[in-house]
């Protein structure tokens, strides 16, 4: 049986030959490392696992998140458990979403010089300048659209050069243009009426009383939208 | 004639009115303004260190839109914008080498080339509609309204980057007699409000807004008109410090001259800002019949 393909890897200036195919952080694992903190839902999505590295021979720092990454031939790594970004602290209920209110709480982001750092570390690709930017003139829905996809990893506030909060600033962004900005969804408070009048009570104490067999059958029956699941 | 506008970040916010009536007025003279995309903040604090390229990342990045809008020039409202931007465009054109290294750092974005033209919308009114033209659309003629034109620094330094003569300019007193108001000349018209210092030294900016307002009321100035939302906080927010501290101060509106000329044009957007203003304008306005009530 021909041997597997290994690359050379650096973990903390130390270097290890491992199979070829693994994410980072496997590798890290195959490597010995345990994670007990600094690795969350190993699907791109939570955010824990932020991680720095550099190749061989490239003058630039690379970002991504280690659960998802292949490791190269020559790279160097080191797991970033935790971004020590502080966030303000605030009640929803009380905040109004006008122009300062961003600017209130996280006062560092008039320091921006557009620079652009925070963008070049985002795993996700967002905008984050354009975003901070947007911030600091009061756009609210602008902030809220731009950073959507963050999984708040805190790579971009571990990189600025003025020591901005900007995922924590993506939040009370996207909190308040939530709760007083977005839409209201009339469906769902029309769904929600009904439900207190007690429309699905019959229905649900049925199900409850179900047999798991009778259940499954019915699970197994149950009507599918086109195109959906597997 | 459509141009690139560069908002800057006081006109989205606290100087919105700045914005509607400079948006309003220059389309009433046949020019629309088109927001530039993805702008960021111009960059406002110049630095005290002699390393400030850093400082310079903003400015550039603001040209590098123009360019990639495939204009050559940007117009702004704001002197404190115009100044930053300006400056920055001629600086690295004076300093290839500086070019250089901003272009190694900016390594997302395509090199600036240089040679975008910055430009304040007075000298859009002076240089290329003509005040004779401003004076025609005039609907409503500000007869016997005595204005103050207060310039401040960032029109007129450094020589170079300012829009008119540094020490004696008159751009501002041609734009307030084609608007049928008469200007009223001061010395002081070119001196520093105070700037920044409003945010740790408010005492500072009192004393100079202070002697500022009170030298124009003393030439018979009703109104005083700006073109930078730091200088306009600085003397007309400020004056509930200078009423504190000067015993015997006349409170004095201060308008941005865009609103004068929204007001002159007889535009709606004219009314709808001026409540923002510390100084309450409105009295005034009514006195000589320029408002409708």
């Amino acid at each position: 049986m021909a041997e597997p393909e290994t690359v050379r890897i650096y973990i903390m200036g130390k270097e290890y030959r491992v199979p070829a195919g693994l994410t980072i952080m496997k590798a890290m694992e195959y490597a010995g490392y345990k994670f007990i903190r600094g690795a969350g839902c190993r699907a791109g999505f939570c955010g824990a696992c932020g991680t720095v590295y550099r190749k061989e021979d490239e003058y630039k720092l690379r970002f991504t998140v280690a659960c998802q990454k292949l490791v190269e031939d020559g790279m160097f790594l080191v797991q970033l458990p935790f971004a020590p970004a502080p966030r303000a602290s605030y009640s929803l209920e009380e905040l109004r979403p006008d122009e300062n209110v961003l600017l209130r709480f996280y006062p560092e982001i008039a320091r921006c010089v557009a620079c652009n750092t925070c963008t070049k570390a985002c795993p996700q690709e967002i905008q984050v300048m354009d975003y901070i930017q947007a911030a600091l003139r009061g756009e609210i829905k602008r902030v809220a659209e731009l950073s959507f996809d963050c999984i708040q990893c805190g790579l971009c506030s571990m990189r600025c050069p003025v020591d901005i909060k900007h995922y924590h600033v993506a939040q009370l962004a996207r909190r308040l243009y939530g709760r007083y900005l977005a839409p209201k969804a009339e469906h769902l408070a029309q769904r929600v009426a009904e439900i207190e009048a007690g429309k699905f009570d019959e229905e649900l104490d049925r199900l409850t009383r179900m047999e798991k067999k009778e259940l499954s059958k019915l699970y197994e029956a149950r009507e599918i939208e086109e195109g959906v699941g597997v | 004639m459509r141009i690139l506008y560069y908002p800057g970040c006081s006109l989205k916010t606290q100087a919105a009115g700045f914005d509607r009536s400079a948006r309003a007025a220059m389309a009433a003279l046949g020019v629309e303004l088109v927001e530039l995309e993805r702008w960021n903040c111009c960059g406002t604090i110049s630095s005290l260190t002699t390393d400030d390229l850093m400082r310079q990342l903003a400015p550039i990045r603001n040209l590098i839109r123009v360019q990639e809008a495939g204009e050559e020039r940007l117009t702004t409202a704001c002197a404190m914008c115009y100044n930053t931007l300006k400056r920055a465009g001629l600086r690295v054109q004076e300093h290839p080498e500086e070019l250089a290294k901003i272009n190694a750092f900016l390594d997302e974005e395509p090199d600036y080339r240089g040679g975008v033209r910055v430009l304040h919308l007075l000298e859009l009114l002076r240089d290329e509609l003509g005040f004779e033209a401003v004076a025609k659309r005039v609907a409503r003629p500000l007869l016997g309204l005595k204005v103050a034109p207060y310039y401040g620094c960032l029109l007129l330094r450094p020589r170079g980057v300012g829009l008119d003569d540094p020490e004696n300019p008159s751009i501002l007193e041609e734009l307030v007699r084609a608007l049928g108001a008469e200007p009223v000349d001061s010395p002081l018209k070119t001196q520093c409000c105070g700037s920044y210092h409003t945010a740790t030294h408010k005492e500072v900016v009192a004393k100079r807004a202070h002697k500022i307002l009170s030298d124009a009321a003393i030439r018979g100035a009703e109104i005083v008109i700006s073109s930078c939302p730091l200088c306009s906080f600085n003397l007309d927010n400020r004056q509930r410090l200078v009423q504190e501290t000067y015993d015997g101060f006349a409170p004095l509106p201060v308008l941005y001259f865009t609103e004068l000329m929204a007001l002159a044009f007889g535009l709606e957007e004219a009314s709808s800002s001026l409540e923002q203003h510390y100084i309450d304008p409105r009295p005034l306005l009514l006195e000589h019949q320029l408002l409708r009530t």
